[in-house]
């Protein structure tokens, strides 16, 4: 960004009241979805209501005020979608936990994940400050972050479910290290090319008008497609694999803007793709599930199940409780989109797509309000692989992409996942929070004030003179 | 890094846009097949446990949902179910559905777009939803009579109403009962399922509209449709050899009758059923000819209409010899019964084929009529001058002719009767195609399995009592 003309301060508006009232529609939103579905099955709300709503209330309230109290100019509409989203995820789980005999209670664990996520999110915004410091070492989060990404596969730490090595157990629980990797990596990918990003954007040779990096520049992007081809043969996890790829491939490119490099990760991903058909037997499964679902109708059942159950949703949904997502496996974690959508339709789940679409733009804004390249970069990459993870999900669950085993952000039953993303936010916020407080742009000589003019602004892309 | 975060929130906004645009994929385009999927559990479950609407014969319902305790709210019950499978088909929770059952599942379930309304309606008062009852064209009188006439033996008959193409009784045996199937307890109707699949008789096949047969001298009935298209006259005369070898073979065709000397007029070879003069006078014709005349009745052509009826067989390039043999119905000739009651309804329709139809009316549960038959016109077969020669033919098979059995007093009668020698380790089928005027229907009846010796099969003696007493149950 630009430095504003002289002698003026840009003041955003902090509009924490509204994200005050936007958090309580949100929180009341995942509360409906919760009373809806005890009213659909039983047709009564449970006598421990108070409790429930008390709890779910606190919770985002809670949130919001720390966030008034140390970020107060963050941006005000990341919590609301967050809120809103975990919390149509806990009904939704809720409302699944229903179906077996006997009924399950995958909800509370999920809101005790919530709150160990939200407890995080707090720590975050608390210690963390100033966004620059995790700057410091990137080599060492970057070791960090492919030990995690590929710690499944250590032997007797690592544990395969549903076809995927990407759980470890320890002290009784599982854990997806991806989900931290994804953080740990952005920050040391961000870290780095903000060091290098003056070679790795000036040297070179150019080809029809687009610059191509030298050959001995290649390391770092030699190393994370290796790493991505190592998640997608040893951990049979072809999400994960695309997602830290594409991050790495995104953040090289806004670092260095060439395009030189987009093209050559997207020809790498097209090779390692190409590869992994030919020789990774469950990618072609995976790929003529997608393609052909009814060629195998029981090997499939999973994805043909949800798209009978989208068709069931139609387009407003059978309504909470009354549709038929346990006929899908998995419904609570990967085809939580596909409950969501029969339930609430195809309406329903457009809302819940455009409230996604929503933090990933603000993220992006984030981005491009942040003042440092760090910063930039960091947001940027967040958002991004965000936005891969959204729609490579939701895109797999409704057959617009080969079906990939990543969570549905917020939403699907899982503990590290959740976790996360919520630190991700964290995060987001703390940058937007150092992008839009009110700093001066120029120094006014022996206290003189007189010229000074405060402007209040919703937006940096706003010009202010 | 401005320029490049611009250009990866267009990529961002491209993948949302992606989504958005592919839900809606799946809600316009991907969702009516989906539904309509046989393996969709959603949708097979919610219809089995609807109230489905009733089929009715007359006032009185042969298919009806009655409640039911349990897992499903409901229960398929059928009247007479054996008597009436051909027409309503059967319902089930694993084996899916036939017959009418299946042709008007979306109506009878209550799903279909004609009840939009309906369903608003209920959504609105929060009743329960109900599926529209369909009225079919059967008489149960002609229905039991066509039962009652073949008598435990396999077969089939099919009474058209010769003006509009109503179906006035279809009849297939050995049948079954589709109570058996729409049973609510799943093991059982599974074990019923399979003992029907696994008995020899195959009592499922439908054997009046979805199973082919060499019609045998019944076919003889398009020769001489096709002849008088060319000009012949009942009173033609033809050759008729007592035998005949085919051209290029060696196969010589006899006749099982004394054709009356080497020659003898069209009308007469019709009434005594003479092998080589139809034989000699189908090559004449040609088999393009042939095969024309055919189809103006409906061969080669599965049925359309709400029969879900298979297409019988004109064979598509016979050389000579078995030209001859497919002008007397022999050789890879085959139709349905349905198709010569149809061949019978086009003659006495003096040449226009009528679509046949078994549901005369569609009714939401408060009675509105929601959609009803108008008969069509299938095709033009013949000149009605010609099928005015044609039906004064087949009223000599009757009075002086092989088709006497199925004389009715006071009723002006005509037919054509057929054995099908189609195999000589089984007998022949026995076969009975004709009309009747006031009542106004066309019957074919068939007798696949007679149970007596060779020797006596003839389609008169065997199915000619059986087309009678549908006449007279019509009366």
């Amino acid at each position: 960004m630009s430095a504003a003309a002289n002698e003026t301060v840009v003041v955003y508006r902090k509009r924490r009241n509204v994200e005050l009232a936007m958090v309580l529609f949100a929180v009341a939103l995942g509360l409906g979805g919760w009373a809806l579905t005890n009213l659909n099955l039983y047709g009564t709300i449970p006598t421990d209501w108070p409790i429930v709503v008390a709890i779910w209330v606190a919770l985002g309230v809670g949130t919001h005020a720390l966030v008034r109290w140390k970020l107060p100019y963050a941006d005000p509409l990341l919590l609301p979608c967050v809120l809103l989203l975990n919390g149509l995820g806990l009904a939704m789980i809720h409302r699944i936990d229903q179906i077996p005999e006997p009924i399950r209670h995958d909800a509370r664990t999920q809101l005790i994940w919530t709150v160990l996520g939200m407890v995080l999110f707090g720590l975050t915004v608390v210690f963390l400050g100033d966004h620059r410091r995790l700057q410091r070492f990137p080599y060492l989060l970057f070791l960090a972050g492919l030990a995690l990404l590929l710690l499944p596969l250590v032997p007797g730490l690592g544990r395969e479910q549903y076809g995927s090595r990407i759980w470890i157990r320890f002290l009784g629980y599982s854990f997806q290290p991806a989900e931290v990797a994804k953080i740990v990596l952005a920050i040391a990918f961000a870290a780095y090319l903000v060091e290098k990003r003056e070679v790795l954007a000036l040297a070179g040779w150019r080809f029809g008008g687009i610059g191509f990096p030298r050959m001995r520049d290649l390391g770092p992007i030699a190393i994370m497609w290796v790493a991505s081809l190592a998640v997608l043969v040893y951990e049979n996890d072809l999400g994960t694999s695309l997602l830290f790829f594409g991050l790495f491939v995104m953040m090289l490119y806004v670092a260095t803007e060439r395009v030189g490099w987009a093209i050559l990760g997207v020809l790498l991903t097209l090779v390692g793709g190409w590869g992994a058909f030919t020789f990774a037997g469950h990618v072609r499964v995976r790929v003529s599930a997608w393609l052909h679902p009814f060629e195998d109708f029981d090997q499939n059942l999973q994805i043909i199940s949800a798209q009978f159950g989208y068709a069931w949703g139609g387009l407003t949904g059978r309504g909470w409780g009354l549709g038929r997502p346990g006929l899908t496996p998995l419904a609570k974690s990967d085809f939580i989109a596909a409950a969501i959508g029969e339930e609430l339709g195809i309406l329903g789940l457009m809302a819940v797509i455009m409230v996604f679409a929503l933090i990933i733009a603000r993220g992006l804004r984030m981005a491009l309000a942040a003042h440092d390249p760090f910063g930039k970069l960091l947001a940027a990459g967040l958002s991004f692989v965000f936005a891969l993870q959204v729609f490579a999900i939701i895109g797999g669950v409704t057959r617009l992409l080969p079906l990939t085993g990543l969570t549905t952000p917020f939403m699907s039953q899982g503990g590290s996942s959740l976790i996360a993303n919520w630190v991700i936010i964290a995060i987001l916020l703390v940058i937007s929070q150092m992008a839009r407080r009110p700093v001066r742009t120029s120094t006014p000589a022996d206290g003189d004030t007189g010229d000074q003019i405060t402007v209040r602004a919703d937006d940096l892309t706003q010009v202010i003179a | 890094m401005n320029a490049p975060i611009r250009r990866v929130a267009i990529v961002a906004a491209l993948m949302i846009f992606a989504l958005l645009a592919n839900t809606t994929w799946i809600s316009l385009v991907r969702s009516d097949s989906l539904n309509a999927h046989p393996l969709n559990r959603r949708t097979r479950d919610a219809e089995f446990a609807s109230f489905r609407g009733a089929i009715l014969v007359g006032n009185s319902a042969v298919a009806q949902t009655i409640p039911n305790e349990g897992r499903f709210a409901y229960r398929r019950t059928y009247l007479n179910g054996d008597l009436y499978a051909p027409i309503t088909g059967h319902y089930s929770y694993d084996f899916a559905r036939s017959g009418l059952e299946q042709v008007y599942n979306t109506e009878l379930a209550g799903t279909d777009n004609s009840q939009f309304v309906d369903r608003f309606v209920d959504m609105v008062t929060g009743a329960k939803r109900q599926g529209a009852s369909i009225g079919t064209t059967v008489v149960a009188k002609a229905q039991q009579a066509a039962w009652d006439g073949l008598a435990g033996r396999k077969g089939a008959v099919v009474a058209l109403d010769w003006r509009t193409g109503a179906v006035l009784a279809m009849v297939s045996t050995p049948s079954y009962d589709p109570n058996t199937l729409a049973s609510t307890d799943l093991t059982e109707a599974t074990a019923s399922w399979k003992a029907l699949q696994a008995s020899t008789d195959r009592p499922m096949a439908n054997r009046a509209s979805r199973e082919i047969y060499p019609p045998g001298s019944t076919f003889k009935l398009v020769t001489a449709a096709a002849a008088l298209d060319k000009g012949l006259r009942p009173t033609t005369q033809l050759d008729s050899p007592s035998s005949f070898t085919l051209p290029q073979s060696s196969v010589v065709l006899t006749n099982e009758v004394d054709c009356g000397g080497t020659t003898t007029t069209l009308q007469h070879a019709l009434e005594i059923s003479c092998n080589t003069a139809f034989a000699k006078l189908g090559l004449t014709i040609g088999a393009d000819d042939l095969r024309t005349q055919a189809q103006r009745f409906g061969f080669d052509s599965a049925v359309g209409g709400d029969l879900n009826a298979v297409a019988s067989k004109f064979p598509a390039a016979p050389d000579a010899p078995q030209t001859a043999l497919s002008s007397i119905g022999q050789f890879d000739v085959a139709a349905s019964p349905l198709q010569m009651a149809m061949v019978a309804a086009g003659i006495a329709n003096d040449g226009t084929v009528m679509e046949p139809y078994l549901v005369q009316e569609v009714r939401s549960p408060s009675l509105a009529l929601l959609s009803s038959h108008q008969p069509t016109q299938l095709s033009e077969a013949m000149t009605a001058s010609n099928a005015r020669f044609l039906q004064d033919m087949m009223v000599g098979v009757v009075t002086d002719g092989t088709g006497g059995p199925a004389a009715v007093s006071g009723v002006r009668v005509g037919g054509k009767t057929g054995t099908a020698q189609s195999d000589p380790d089984r007998p022949p089928y026995a076969w009975f195609v004709g009309f009747a005027e006031d009542p106004d229907v066309a019957i074919a009846v068939f007798i696949e399995d007679a149970n007596i010796e060779r020797a006596e099969i003839a389609g008169g003696r065997l199915a000619g009592p059986t087309f009678k007493a549908v006449v007279e149950a019509l009366r």
